[in-house]
């Protein structure tokens, strides 16, 4: 007994990493459950509601993968994580797959070994400051101090912006937007920088949402998407096509109202019939059933229904659709075709 | 008649291994020894074959790129175009100013505590045993966080120094307690500022010889000078003289509030305050019980002994007491000293950049180099931990009872 033990204690030791790469759809399966690394709370793209469910843009994303997969939107175990430990957590396995406002970078595709399967939210970086600062533009930031999570492309977006308009700044490097929001409110920082998107989010939760400004210079490139594990191409491609889902459904017209109905007979549209499994066998080809794409869009909606939702311009966050529309509409949303 | 018989000559049998208590400790000693070399060797194989499938490898090569974020309290020239060897060079820096300060504190606050705690004064007594136990039992993470809690939303921002009517005004216009830090005065060193400063190191060693000297000439022959005013007027007076001689070479440099923050002058940042204060708080905690061990370990006869001989409740604490108690004193002291460095790694959690928030942190994942990254970082701490208990160790010899 106590041999096994120890032995067993060995194994868990030595293989959290190896055991990792084998299928990641299989281990899913198995387990019943679907671990997402989320972040550790932020309005809009992920934090638990007030009996404990996670929502947000960033949740749905999860959801929809586990409703593909499981055939179940709730049974998925939220990983929270911060800037500090995502990578981490997605590289020993302890989580299936991060939709944490990761941005995709060139280093973290290759050098960390992760696969970038899409981008969720188009994004930037941005400034707030109170308005009480009369501050109208970044360039005025000389000699600020700016409150920055550490961890983040942010802190090289700073760095670099700033070194580029020749001003100085002081940075405090901060673990949460948690602590962040506190030590903004407190003074103890004169800017919070962070995606612009998370700027509005942080904005949201203030008690005076007015008395903040987010200042009109974007100052980097954010694609923000969901990123797997090099080296498990199968789970790689569920995630990336299970996210092209939703995009294309909004481009196709399902809505999570019309799904069943269009999905109980073939329609005339053969894309919607392929990507709802009423013709052809896509669900095969990643291993899954025919109406993976259905049960993923019935969770919340196609994609603008999500960001409504979640994000759009209705809810306290308030952002707009603006890069983020489909092609159709002037934005740079483009999910590949289903065929 | 005698006889002579060889005595049986000891042959050795492999059961003997198990069997004969000579050997048997060594049997398990070195079988247990294999198990662990096997343990660690199985463990690294590991390591090296999940890299490999993960087609990543160990390198350092990452450390002499540019790092390409910016550190806010800087002891030595750096920039985000700097490497990240750098920036952990300004790591190890501030970790080794705030563990320097804090041990200096947590000694003062230890040693004043753990003898008050000793005091005849019931009040006194009872208070000194409420701050050890208060800071001792609660863990060191959370008072770091309340100390730099209380500093952020305690202390003005810098906007409230604004204006002619401003809600805060700095002390003696010259240092600003703000919540981001103390602005106070920097000295700037003009030229001919080194003669000022060789002449009062000077002054100080005149000093020092000057009351050596006083005491040698009490002792010889009962001769009593006076010591107080002499050593002030040695220390200062020369000094200042040089100092207008010189043409007064050192000048100060006021914090100004400019648009968001005070420029100039020296900033002590809350982050360094909230750590320091909190780390020498708790440890000090820790040595109090260590000095008041050390106290009660030395015999009551010396205290009654030195009392009967005319010394006042000072002097034998500082002349009979406390000598003797060091050595009983040094020895743990020395460890609490270790855990007040190692427990500056906490520093992140007020934004404090040293060597975990640099190379562990920004540089770790930057770079995705973590098993270099913390070799690195384990490297470190046990450097500055051996250097540590090895000077300690050092003072503790200098102390011990010499026996002849």
């Amino acid at each position: 007994m106590k041999k096994t033990v120890f032995l067993g204690a060995l194994t868990v030791a030595g293989l959290v990493g190896g055991a990792a790469a084998a299928a990641t759809l299989d281990d899913v399966k198995a387990r019943g459950t679907l671990n997402c690394g989320v972040t550790t709370g932020l309005v809009g793209f992920a934090a638990p509601d007030a009996n404990g469910v996670w929502e947000g843009f960033d949740v749905a994303v999860c959801r929809a993968v586990a409703a593909a997969v499981l055939g179940d939107p709730t049974s998925v175990e939220f990983v929270p994580t911060t800037g500090k430990t995502r990578f981490t957590a997605l590289a020993s396995g302890e989580v299936d797959m991060l939709a944490r406002n990761t941005t995709w970078t060139f280093s973290r595709d290759t050098d960390l070994k992760f696969e970038f399967v899409g981008v969720n939210y188009y994004d930037g970086q941005g400034f707030m400051v109170p308005k009480a600062l009369g501050v109208t533009s970044a360039k005025e930031l000389d000699g600020a101090t700016v409150c920055i999570q550490t961890g983040t492309t942010t802190e090289l977006n700073l760095a670099d912006f700033f070194r580029k308009n020749n001003i100085s700044y002081e940075p405090v490097p901060i673990e949460t937007n948690a602590e962040g929001q506190q030590q903004y409110l407190a003074g103890a920082c004169d800017a919070y920088t962070t995606d612009a998107s998370g700027l509005a989010a942080t904005r949201a939760a203030f008690e005076n949402p007015g008395d903040h400004v987010i200042l009109p210079e974007i100052v980097s490139k954010e694609p923000l998407g969901p990123l797997v594990r090099h080296g498990d191409n199968e789970w790689g491609d569920i995630v990336r096509w299970t996210l092209n889902a939703l995009i294309s459904a909004e481009e196709l017209g399902v809505t999570s109202a019309n799904v069943d109905e269009m999905a109980s007979a073939p329609t005339n549209s053969p894309e919607i019939n392929r990507l709802l499994g009423t013709e052809g066998n896509l669900g095969e080809m990643i291993g899954l059933d025919a109406d993976w794409a259905k049960r993923a869009i019935a969770v919340g909606g196609n994609y603008g229904e999500l960001f409504e939702k979640n994000i759009g311009e209705n809810t306290p966050i308030g952002l707009a659709r603006g890069l983020n529309a489909q092609w159709t509409d002037g934005g740079i949303l483009y999910s590949p075709p289903f065929r | 008649m005698t006889t002579m018989t060889d005595p049986p000559q000891a042959s050795f049998r492999l059961s003997q291994l198990i069997y004969d208590t000579r050997y048997r400790s060594y049997t398990f000693q070195f079988i247990a020894l294999m198990l662990l070399v096997a343990l660690m060797a199985y463990l690294g194989a590991n390591l090296v074959t999940n890299l490999a499938e993960q087609g990543q490898n160990i390198a350092f090569g990452f450390l002499a790129e540019p790092s390409g974020y910016d550190i806010n309290q800087r002891p030595i020239e750096y920039d985000s175009q700097s490497s990240h060897l750098r920036a952990s060079v300004v790591g190890v820096l501030n970790t080794l100013i705030v563990a320097f300060l804090g041990c200096l504190t947590a000694t003062i606050f230890g040693v004043i505590a753990g003898v008050l705690r000793l005091s005849p004064n019931w009040l006194v007594r009872k208070l000194m045993a409420g701050y050890v136990e208060a800071f001792r039992n609660v863990p060191v993470l959370i008072w770091i966080l309340i100390i730099f809690t209380i500093m952020t939303a305690v202390l003005p921002s810098p906007s409230a120094f604004r204006g002619d009517n401003s809600e805060s005004s700095m002390l003696f216009g010259s240092f600003a307690f703000t919540n981001r830090g103390i602005y106070a005065p920097l000295p700037i060193w003009e030229p001919g500022s080194q003669v000022v400063v060789l002449t009062f190191l000077a002054s100080i060693a005149g000093a020092i010889y000057y009351r050596r000297y006083a005491t040698k000439l009490l002792y010889d022959t009962g001769k009593l000078l006076p010591m107080g005013w002499p050593s002030l007027v040695i220390l200062f007076v020369p000094t200042i003289l040089i100092f207008f001689v010189m043409g007064r070479p050192i000048s100060l440099d006021y914090p100004a509030l400019e648009t968001f923050n005070f420029q100039g002058g020296m900033q002590i940042r809350g982050s360094l305050i909230a750590l320091w204060f909190a780390l020498a708080i708790y440890t000090g905690a820790f040595i109090a019980e260590n000095v008041r061990a050390g106290i009660l370990a030395v015999n009551r006869g010396q205290t009654e002994a030195a009392a009967s001989l005319g010394l006042r409740p000072g002097r034998i604490m500082n002349l009979v007491i406390l000598p003797q108690a060091l050595r009983v004193i040094i020895p743990p002291v020395i460890s609490q000293y270790l855990n007040l460095t190692k427990n500056s790694s906490l520093a992140i959690a007020v934004g404090y950049m040293d060597v975990t928030g640099t190379l562990g942190g920004i540089t770790l994942n930057q770079t995705g180099r973590a098993i270099e990254c913390v070799l690195l970082l384990m490297l470190f701490y046990l450097t500055i931990s051996l250097a540590i208990s090895a000077v300690m160790n050092l003072y503790n010899n200098s102390i011990a009872l010499k026996e002849r």
